[in-house]
């Protein structure tokens, strides 16, 4: 065997699309991994990072192919065995924490059997002595009640347990190295800490090795020995963790990295504006879902009496984590869903609580941008139509003039001519939410409420899209709510910021003023997003009394 | 969660009450209220419009439709289904033996149907894409597009004409031994048995599959779990519902497949009892045969909902 | 990973991925649509024309297919069948998919009651198995060939409904319906430019397989007797008149049959042989 535990080479993946046509998606990749390292894959969503991961498991999703190369793994060609003979090297010498836990584990089955299916299948040791280790397990990643928690459905525990849970389930095969996708993308930042912790924790005592696939340098940076920075099925760079932050040669990283580092708010602190009619007065505002209980309270509040001000020409940012109630807000502000009481006051008039009791002038005023452009937009129909309807809608543009209008909206978000007749699934990402974005601008509204709108987007597309959204603001003087778990993008943008936690206002902050959090929540929030310091992670001082409190819904 | 359980139950079964009330209407009204005179087709196109006028009398039709209806339900509930126009014979009467025919019928088909197609089903998702899953999928679809007659009148000429193994197209009271039994029942059996699996193979293999592509399946492959734990540990618990769905979708087929069958092989049925009905337009008897068919398909459905409410792991 | 589509595109784009299996489908369906079409202009013999001397003849240089129960051509009275089949079945279908996929779509967008009573309805009378609702219908207004196809139309509307309205629900659920409304757009607006467009592809989709239904029980009906009647015949009351061929193997019994079968099993290979993204259900 030779010196590393995993020795890729010239790596060659084909994907077939749809239409039967075949793609190079891996364009040949060599990689090491010695043991007990860890090394990050980077790179932006279809950069092909977690079909490389995959690959050392010699498997492929459906319509990709291996076509060449080699993946060694302890001296194994993964790609010339058999499919038994892989089957018997999954879970053993190598395992995988999936992106999504909730999705990867079987609702049908107790999270026990689960766990411990992978000794069952290799039949690596007795029932009894592979319950103990689960347990065991459980423990060292810090699960509550660890002696209990496997005979659960995995619906019956929480997202960041069933991440922690995941992780027990790829780690007791005993594996030389743990394929982790993305394992906390999808959690929220005060959750995430504490299971990288834990990921971190477990491999360094039994000197695992990883392949940790993310597309967030910060949480990366926290984890990782080395990082390889992929885009387009291509290694662009490879160095050690502080190699690649601190001294980065290809543009491509350079990109990432300075998407990081978001410019702070130029605008000057302008003067108060509190003399001024306030663009948006939302007063004591109460939003529920499901049927009215006897006292006129809605079955479930996810808003509870949250107030704000908004004065023209300036942005404020909402943020909080899943669940929280912002989104519910936003839609609740647009008259999607009407609010159950408390009042929406805008320029200096009470708006109806339902979009229907607002007249075309009003809804016109207030456009709001939903997060996955994928959905926003029509599938069925071009950018043309799609720009051209609220034209039509509101202003009664037709023909010679609405065509003109649509070029200049083109203009506006810096979308060339050539998509007009796209349908939005011909689009990129960025495309499709400046699509979107430019669909509100055809309303020429005063207030656009945005609702995560760079969340789906590569970190590099999402600092874009934001500098569009200042220069319009510049440009047509608009006012910007800005709803987001992510405090950097919203310190971006943002001249004051309101925290929610469980659907009600637990601070606001004004950034310019620099103006320090108080409230125990916002402090624990801001406290847990990483930084590009790999030692942050093991630097940071957190009050476990609070965490339980706030991370344990 | 038990009572989550047992109201979701129960308001299966209201919801196949309610149904099973409209259908009730939908079939009072399509043949009581729509047009051709009862009474003028019992006394024939010479009858006088005295007599006609004096039958109307005798057999309430001069009543309200809905007066007539709410009879028409009350005496189903007592077990009077009226009175067969054609042989002024009690309905009750005439379905009692003939039903029992039926159900022998469907019961025998739906015990070789059901463990038959859900294996062929399973089978062809567990190793789908191959040549077996192909041939399977052709023959399903073969099977699907073609009416119940020809599939009835192949058997007949491949088993009847051709090779002799089997009686024709009469249907024989004689069936003394087991092997006589088997010699009437093989045809008609044999046909509904290939139109019913068809759909349940189909339906089974879409459900497997569907529930194969979900993430936790693929976590399993990747924790090196072979293709049969793969579909019988990980797959099957969950697509559970669609497939007890499909059995029952199937078996519903059933119903439609005899009327076919019972008419083609002249077997004393219950569906060839209503397809002379409706050649006589003995109304009365086409009522209750339908409400017979349209019972035993709720029934059906609603077991089926029912079970797959009970198979929802979230529920537990 | 999405893969990017651009659907919408209406019937299958050429050029597409030649499928042979689909191509030769396609042949074969429209074949029978100019067979349909022209049939008085093909037919060698009139269709109530005694032509044989024997009855169940066998397959000749004259008599292609043989001769029927009384001797007349069989061969001309499939291609006339062809007529009633295809004409009755398509006219039946186009009713029930219109008005199922209207109704589904209100019901989808304007949700409420008006949903509820509608779905509720429907599902009923989609609980009456299929041919024992021909049976009944017949019973009562008899089998005029416009009574066969409003009654063929009745029985599949509720099926047309109840999966147009599940797709429908889908794009429903879609924020840019969501945007749209907020706009101030009004039902028909809805309707009209926003779902349709994503659903019409699985809709087309499923007006084929429900056509091969309605041939089915079409031919079903007429094969009991209550369907297309004399002087008429469709493929399925060609099989009841020759059925007494049975015994003799009669091509007569045979040919109608394979009519009918080469008809539906070609409509539904050639939908299962549709390029994805118009067959499948789910829009993404």
């Amino acid at each position: 065997m030779t010196g590393n535990l995993v020795e890729i080479r010239n790596l060659r993946v084909e994907a077939t699309t749809d239409s039967g046509r075949r793609l190079e998606i891996i364009k040949g990749v060599s990689l090491d991994i010695a043991e007990g390292e860890i090394v990050a894959l980077i790179g932006e969503s279809g950069s092909g990072k977690t079909t490389i991961a995959l690959t050392l498991m010699g498997y492929t999703r459906q319509g990709c192919k291996i076509t060449g190369g080699e993946v060694r793994v302890g001296g194994v060609d993964m790609v010339g065995l058999s499919e038994t003979e892989r089957a018997g090297i999954r879970g053993t010498t190598v395992a995988y924490v999936p992106q999504s836990a909730a999705a990867a584990f079987n609702p049908a089955i107790t999270i026990m059997d689960q766990v411990v299916e992978v000794a069952q299948i290799h039949k690596l040791m007795p029932a009894a002595q592979a319950r103990a280790k689960a347990i065991s397990l459980f423990r060292a990643l810090s699960l509550p009640e660890p002696e209990a928690i496997g005979d659960r459905y995995p619906h019956q525990v929480s997202g960041g347990q069933l991440q922690r849970l995941a992780a027990a389930m790829a780690l007791i095969g005993q594996p030389k190295i743990v394929i982790f996708d993305e394992p906390t993308t999808a959690l929220d930042v005060t959750t995430q800490v504490e299971v990288l912790r834990a990921f971190k924790t477990v491999t360094r005592q039994h000197n695992i090795a990883g392949i940790y696939v993310s597309h967030d340098l910060a949480v990366v940076a926290q984890i990782a020995d080395r990082i390889v920075v992929l885009k387009d099925g291509e290694i662009r760079e490879t160095g050690t963790t502080s190699e690649i932050l601190e001294h980065a040669r290809h543009p491509y990283t350079q990109e990432l990295l300075a998407a990081f580092r978001p410019k702070a708010q130029e605008r000057v602190p302008e003067i108060e504006t509190t003399a001024n009619l306030p663009l948006l007065m939302v007063d004591q505002l109460t939003v529920g879902y499901g049927s009215r209980l006897r006292n006129g309270e809605p079955l479930v509040s996810a808003v509870q009496s949250v107030s704000l001000r908004l004065d023209r020409g300036r942005n404020l940012g909402v943020i909080g984590e899943s669940g929280c109630g912002k989104s519910t807000l936003a839609r609740a502000i647009a008259g999607i869903l009407p609010a159950h009481a408390g009042g929406i006051t805008f320029n200096g008039r009470e708006l109806g609580k339902a979009g229907r009791s607002r007249t075309r002038n009003e809804l016109r005023q207030i456009q709001i941008v939903f997060q996955h452009a994928d959905t926003a937009l029509n599938p069925a129909k071009s950018v043309e139509d799609i720009l051209g309807r609220p034209l039509t809608f509101y202003h009664g543009t037709r023909g010679k003039a609405r065509d003109a209008r649509i070029s200049e909206l083109l203009d506006l978000v810096r979308l060339p001519k050539s998509v007009r007749q796209r349908r939005p699934g011909e689009l990129s990402g960025g495309q499709k939410q400046r699509v979107n974005f430019a669909r509100a601008l055809a309303a020429e509204p005063t207030l656009i409420l945005c609702d995560e709108i760079t969340s789906a987007l590569d970190t590099v597309v999402a600092a874009a899209v934001i500098e569009l959204l200042k220069e319009l603001q510049r440009e047509l003087g608009l006012s910007y709510i800005f709803i987001s778990h992510d405090l950097s993008v919203v310190e971006a943008i943002c001249d004051e910021i309101i925290v929610m936690y469980r659907g009600q206002k637990v601070e606001e902050i004004t950034p310019v003023r620099s103006k320090v959090p108080e409230h125990p929540y916002t402090r624990l929030l801001f406290s847990s997003v990483p930084k590009l310091d790999p030692t942050w992670l093991d630097g940071l001082q957190q009050d476990p009394e609070q965490v339980r409190t706030y991370c344990h819904h | 969660m038990r009572r989550q359980i047992s109201s979701l139950v129960m308001r299966r079964l209201l919801i196949a009450l309610i149904t099973l009330l409209i259908v009730s209407i939908a079939v009072f009204s399509a043949t009581a209220l729509l047009p051709g005179d009862t009474a003028t087709i019992l006394l024939g196109q010479s009858a006088t419009p005295e007599a006609v006028e004096g039958l109307r009398k005798a057999m309430h039709l001069n009543d309200p439709a809905i007066i007539r209806f709410l009879k028409w339900i009350a005496g189903i509930f007592q077990g009077d289904f009226g009175t067969s126009y054609a042989n002024n014979v009690p309905i009750a009467n005439l379905i009692h033996g003939r039903l029992a025919n039926t159900m022998k019928l469907a019961g025998l088909t739906a015990a070789i149907a059901v463990p038959f197609a859900l294996t062929l089903g399973i089978t062809a998702a567990m190793w789908r894409g191959t040549l077996y899953d192909r041939i399977v999928t052709v023959a399903t679809i073969g099977i699907i597009s073609v009416p119940e007659f020809m599939i009835a009148t192949l058997a007949v000429l491949l088993f009847a004409v051709y090779l002799k193994w089997l009686p024709a197209l009469s249907f024989t009271n004689e069936t003394k031994s087991f092997y006589d039994l088997m010699r009437t029942y093989a045809m008609p059996v044999m046909t509904l048995t290939f139109g019913v699996s068809a759909q349940m193979i189909r339906m089974t293999r879409a459900a497997v599959v569907e529930t194969l592509n979900t993430p936790y399946v693929e976590m399993a492959l990747l924790k090196g779990a072979s293709r049969p734990r793969m579909v019988l540990r990980h797959a099957l618990p969950n697509a559970l519902g669609p497939i007890v769905n499909a059995v029952a979708l199937s078996l519903s087929y059933l119903l439609g497949g005899v009327i076919i069958v019972e008419t083609i092989f002249n077997y004393p049925g219950i569906a060839k009892l209503m397809v002379d009905a409706v050649s006589t337009r003995d109304l009365p008897l086409i009522q209750t045969c339908a409400m017979i068919f349209c019972l035993g398909y709720l029934a059906l459905i609603t077991a089926a909902d029912i079970v797959a409410v009970l198979s929802n792991p979230r529920l537990r | 990973m999405t893969t990017s589509t651009s659907s919408g595109r209406r019937g299958i784009r050429l050029g597409y991925r030649a499928n042979l299996v689909g191509i030769s489908a396609l042949g074969v369906i429209l074949l029978w649509v100019v067979v349909a079409l022209f049939a008085p202009h093909m037919i060698p013999h009139s269709v109530g024309e005694i032509v044989d001397t024997d009855y169940f003849g066998p397959v000749s240089r004259d008599l292609w297919l043989g001769s029927d129960y009384l001797g007349r051509d069989i061969f001309s009275r499939i291609l006339m069948g062809a007529r009633y089949t295809l004409g009755i079945s398509l006219a039946a279908v186009s009713i029930a998919c219109f008005s199922g996929v209207a109704l589904g779509m209100t019901a989808a967008v304007a949700g409420g009651w008006l949903d509820t009573m509608l779905s509720r309805f429907l599902d009923a009378l989609n609980s009456i198995p299929s041919k024992l609702f021909g049976l009944v219908v017949v019973a009562a207004v008899g089998s005029s060939i416009p009574a066969l196809i409003a009654t063929l139309s009745v029985i599949y509307t509720p099926g047309a409904y109840r999966f147009a309205r599940a797709l429908a629900v889908n794009v429903n659920t879609m924020d840019f319906m969501v945007v749209a409304r907020i706009r101030g757009e009004k039902l028909p607006y809805l309707i009209a430019s926003e779902i349709l467009p994503n659903i019409l592809g699985p809709v087309l989709a499923d007006l084929g397989l429900r056509f091969v239904f309605v041939v089915l029980l079409l031919s079903g009906l007429s094969f009991l007797g209550l369907g297309v009647q004399p002087p008429y015949a469709d493929w399925g009351a060609l099989v009841r008149e020759n059925i007494g061929g049975l015994p003799f193997a009669a091509p007569a019994v045979l040919f109608p049959s394979l009519a009918i079968a080469s008809l539906t099993i070609s409509v539904n290979l050639l939908i299962d042989n549709l390029p994805r993204r118009i067959r499948d259900r789910s829009p993404e």
